[in-house]
């Protein structure tokens, strides 16, 4: 620091007029949140935690996959199943009881990536000072949560989107099957419903860990509410209904199912199973619904697999109500965030 | 008042019911050098988060640079650096890219970023390191890191939370004399807090004393002890070659002498305060009592002094209200007792 000022003032004298020779050359910068989300992604790919999360899904992914190609022919070649041919939704759904499917282990995997992915997106900025040095900085709040929301969904678009797509490359090479432009519709809304049940928790993670000055603290209060939503909410449920419902032995085939899709509603509360509900209804066109069906409603019906319009009709109230999760839980960590004082 | 760049009116901030701030009234000229001093606790940091934006206040305003901070916290902060007390660095990136970051946040063009953050850390005496991660640096280069970052932006005011903690002292000197000549040279404003007053003394423009959240005092150093000590103006120490046997004895005869306002004994040195410059009568006083005297001399003040009195005055407050303040003490003297 010899003589310091002497070059600072040179520095400063390089002002506007200087900016304004390389003008031509250079492109309108980028905004604040553009800069954030560069450097938050470029931060996340790096990081071993998503390196460990990003191995955990290529292996399931690549296990539920050898055990469907293992099971695909017999599942291709099961006469009474209407949609046998669908070789692509086989090969997500197919399975031989030794693992789950893909769907079904992505409804707790995806929880366990959202929650990885931001239950220290704010906390530990805060308590390890970096927080309050960025807000000192011309940006808006704002640009910082939408950043640590924005990064891992990018990521886990590209991670998903390519999984997906290097699936029905491999279905290709392997089977030889063309896929079909349902099945390829199905897929990427498969994908689309996946990224949002990710979103969800990394949404819930993300409000967390502005409520939570510990980063441990919230890590465990959002594996405690994935808990409680995976294993404990049906128990409550059932134990409660067993408690206040009649007993069906005694009620009428209407009121049982009233009563039948009463529960139904109440377990829809859970955001894995508005997951699992949908992407059941997505992968597999042969549901018509996702609630009892009677004899009458049956009596007609024709088994062939539904129109892609159609299954996305019965997913739908699943897919907004993820949508609806997904952004209260952004809502409320806005609240919690614009207004609070930043302070390690 | 013909420039103010920072201007409090009224400024209070609660915590429940404590009064972190209590009806702050401030104005900062442009150019100056201020430093607001005060205990830990006393709400020198949460003034100027007020100041950032980065908290509310409960009541008052804050303008800055003609902004105001609470509702145009991001005009402010392009005008203001801020080095809070408690730096912090990404340090999985190395300190070059955690300047760069900050550099594109203010908007330099990404054509010059890297070459102007490269200039920078030469800037601030840490080109050699500028590779190094964040996370290996120690508290005296992250402070310059910090400082690089204040200056990238090119602000019009500096506001430095403690920025003298944890560098030793060689550092403490070369970077407050830095600052000092940064402000002369570019006409920045700076406002520093601290609660280290012989460092903040020498560069300080103006100091704010900060006690409980109110401005005790708000003035040049100079102005300051005079202020406060007009009351007994002179000061005379004399040290002894042994202690007194009965000293309420002396006080009594001390105390008759014209012009003698108090005498207070410590060891073998007497303290007295008096009206006007009494010192040869007290010196023949102790040399007719029979008195070796080894040294005499007068006090001056400086910010640690005045500092001292302003505490010692909300101390015996809070001792007379029976607050906790003096717990410590309380608690102290009882062990001493047994």
């Amino acid at each position: 620091m010899e003589s310091p000022v002497v070059y600072f003032k040179d520095l400063f004298s390089r002002g506007p007029a200087n900016e304004a020779l390389k003008g031509g050359t250079t492109s309108r910068p980028a905004s604040a949140l553009q800069i954030m989300i560069r450097k938050e992604i470029g931060d996340m790919v790096r990081s071993w935690r998503f390196i460990v999360l990003l191995i955990l899904i290529l292996l399931t992914f690549l296990a539920s996959m050898y055990v469907s190609l293992s099971n695909l022919r017999t599942a291709a070649s099961n006469a009474p199943d209407p949609n046998r041919f669908l070789v692509y939704l086989k090969m997500l759904t197919t399975s031989d009881g030794t693992l789950p499917s893909f769907h079904i282990f992505m409804s707790f995997l995806g929880a366990i990536l959202g929650i990885g992915l931001g239950f220290d997106a704010v906390n530990v900025e805060q308590s390890s000072g970096t927080l309050i040095r960025l807000l000192a900085q011309p940006v808006y709040r704002d640009n910082f949560l939408l950043a640590k929301f924005i990064s891992p969904l990018m990521v886990i678009t590209a991670l998903f989107l390519s999984l997906g797509l290097m699936m029905i490359g491999a279905g290709m090479l392997i089977t030889g099957v063309p896929v079909e432009a349902g099945e390829f519709l199905r897929i990427m809304t498969f994908i689309l419903l996946t990224i949002l049940y990710v979103a969800f928790w990394l949404g819930l993670s993300i409000m967390l860990s502005v409520k939570f000055k510990q980063a441990t603290t919230s890590a465990l209060s959002a594996i405690a509410i994935w808990l409680f939503f995976t294993i404990f909410y049906q128990i409550i449920v059932n134990l409660i209904v067993k408690a206040c419902l009649p007993d069906p032995a005694f009620l009428s085939p209407a009121e049982v199912m009233d009563e039948n899709n009463l529960i139904l509603n109440i377990l829809r509360f859970s955001p894995s199973q508005l997951y699992t509900d949908a992407t059941t209804v997505l992968l597999m066109p042969a549901i018509r619904s996702l609630g009892p069906l009677t004899m009458e409603q049956l009596a007609g019906a024709i088994p062939t697999p539904l129109s892609y319009r159609e299954s996305l009709l019965i997913a739908w109230p699943q897919l907004t109500g993820l949508l609806a999760g997904t952004v209260a839980c952004f809502a409320l960590s806005y609240y919690l965030f614009m207004r609070r004082e930043i302070r390690t | 008042m013909e420039n103010p760049i920072i201007e409090l009116v009224g400024l209070t901030k609660l915590y429940g019911s404590l009064r972190a701030v209590d009806h702050l009234d401030l104005t900062i000229e442009r150019g100056e050098i201020y430093g607001l001093l005060g205990p830990n606790g006393a709400g020198k940091t949460t003034t100027i988060l007020m100041m950032l934006g980065l908290t509310e206040p409960t009541s008052g305003k804050v303008t800055v640079c003609g902004y105001d901070s609470t509702s145009q916290p991001v005009a402010v902060k392009q005008k203001v650096g801020y080095m809070p007390d408690n730096l912090g660095f990404y340090d999985s990136m190395n300190a070059l890219d955690n300047l760069v970051y900050i550099a594109r946040l203010n908007g330099i063009p990404e054509s010059v970023v890297r070459q102007q953050a490269i200039e920078m850390m030469d800037l601030v005496g840490l080109s050699k390191s500028m590779y190094k991660k964040a996370g290996t640096y120690s508290r005296g280069m992250k402070q310059r890191l910090g400082l690089a970052e204040v200056l990238i932006k090119q602000p019009e005011v500096i506001i430095l939370d403690e920025p003298t903690l944890g560098i030793d002292p060689a550092g403490v000197k070369e970077f407050l004399s830095f600052i000092r000549q940064l402000s002369r040279q570019q006409n920045i404003t700076v406002l520093l807090s601290s609660h280290h007053l012989n460092q903040v003394q020498q560069v300080c423009d103006r100091v704010g004393i900060f006690v409980e959240g109110k401005l005790l005092a708000n003035d040049h150093i100079d102005n300051l002890s005079a202020q406060l000590f007009s009351r007994d103006s002179h000061v005379v120490l004399i040290s002894l070659a042994a202690t007194l046997d009965n000293p309420s004895h002396y006080r009594e005869q001390l105390l008759n002498l014209d012009g003698v306002k108090d005498m207070s004994l410590a060891d073998s040195s007497v303290e007295i305060s008096c009206t006007r410059n009494v010192t040869p009568d007290l010196v023949r006083f102790f040399v007719e009592k029979g008195h070796d005297i080894m040294a005499v001399s007068r006090k001056e003040y400086g910010l640690e002094e005045i500092y001292h009195r302003y505490f010692e005055n909300s101390l015996t407050e809070n001792m007379s209200n029976g607050k906790s303040g003096s717990l410590f003490q309380r608690s102290f003297f009882k062990r001493a007792g047994k």
